[in-house]
């Protein structure tokens, strides 16, 4: 992805002058190495098939997730709902390629270490005593999938693709911001019932 | 903005991203014992033919901006084949044989590919035509 740097407006711009936005880049390639090392020590731990790496990939991970989709549906999803719309541009333009890297990332870590987590405790077969909770949790984690993969994805992309133009028309930013805002509150939602899961199948 | 109509890509995106999942869940629900494979593939089948409903609804729109959409979907598709490969790893190292595995290598091949389809297709539908 190409930077493009356009000078930030001086005082009160013209009407027809395009709201003044910081250079970024939609992929920080700065942080694709995190991610690679990441993703391969996670690869190791899954190959390693102990109990503990396992467990620190899911637990740190699906924290993190959790945590960033309740702070984002609930804290900063509502404030910048209403901030103005230069102070939106500017927090999104520096949230959200960082979004981009980070949640995928989380997602597959807690995902996959939590499968293999499951297979190694025995908590995802069929017989386990939790196995309904367990199921439970498939069916939020499969709403949320569907939610981030198919919406708030792709939304979240294209709004900083329209904020690269010289001129962004603010009708499509304002329609990708509500569907990032709107599901990202539902997202939000459904991890709370994450939590309730999670603490009654540790708890046992 | 553009008021163009467009083919219901999100939506059909949608139902066949729910329709992979409930097949998933289907699956895992039922390990490691014998899985009835009927309703996964079943799920599979209806989720990859709305992609291919979708790929063909794209490719009728006229005057779509596929320079921007392949732009976008190509590195996408890099992205999610590596995640892809990484859940494929997982069952693969589990020991997940079989029909069981065949469906999930597909089921992931659908999501590997129908997501940057999803973003290729949002970016590239507010993108003017150079």
């Amino acid at each position: 992805m190409t930077d493009v740097a356009l000078p930030a407006a001086p005082g009160v711009a013209p009407d027809d002058a395009p709201p003044p936005r910081p250079d970024f880049q939609i992929v920080p390639l700065r942080g694709l190495p995190v991610v690679g090392v990441v993703l391969a020590a996670l690869v190791v731990a899954i190959a390693a098939n102990e109990l503990w790496p396992l467990e620190f990939f899911h637990v740190a991970a699906g924290g993190l997730w959790t945590a960033f989709d309740l702070f984002l549906g609930f804290v900063l999803g509502p404030i910048m709902g209403r901030l103005a719309i230069p102070a939106r541009v500017e927090l999104t333009t520096r949230l959200m390629p960082k979004l981009l890297l980070i949640m995928p990332t989380l997602v597959t870590c807690t995902l996959a270490s939590g499968w293999q987590l499951g297979r190694i405790m025995g908590t995802v077969n069929a017989g386990h005593a939790d196995h309904g909770w367990i199921v439970a949790s498939y069916v939020v984690v499969g709403v949320m999938a569907v939610i981030a993969l198919a919406v708030l994805e792709p939304a979240n992309v294209a709004v900083l693709f329209e904020l690269k133009k010289r001129r962004p028309d603010p009708r499509i930013i304002e329609r990708l911001m509500k569907r990032f805002i709107y599901t990202a509150g539902i997202t939000g939602a459904m991890q709370v019932a994450t939590l309730v899961i999670m603490t009654k199948v540790a708890a046992g | 903005m553009s008021e163009r109509r467009l083919p219901p890509v999100t939506e059909l995106g949608v139902a066949s991203m729910a329709l992979i999942v409930a097949g998933g869940i289907s699956i895992a629900a039922k390990l490691p014992g014998e899985v009835p494979l009927g309703l996964p593939v079943a799920l599979l089948a209806a989720s990859a033919a709305l992609m291919v409903a979708n790929l063909v609804a794209l490719s009728r729109v006229p005057g779509f901006n596929w320079p921007a959409f392949f732009a976008v979907a190509r590195w996408a598709l890099l992205a999610y084949c590596v995640i892809a490969a990484i859940l494929e790893f997982v069952f693969v190292n589990d020991g997940t044989r079989g029909g069981v595995l065949v469906v999930l290598t597909l089921s992931l091949l659908v999501y590997a590919v129908h997501v940057p389809l999803l973003i290729g297709f949002t970016v590239a539908r507010y993108q003017p035509i150079e």
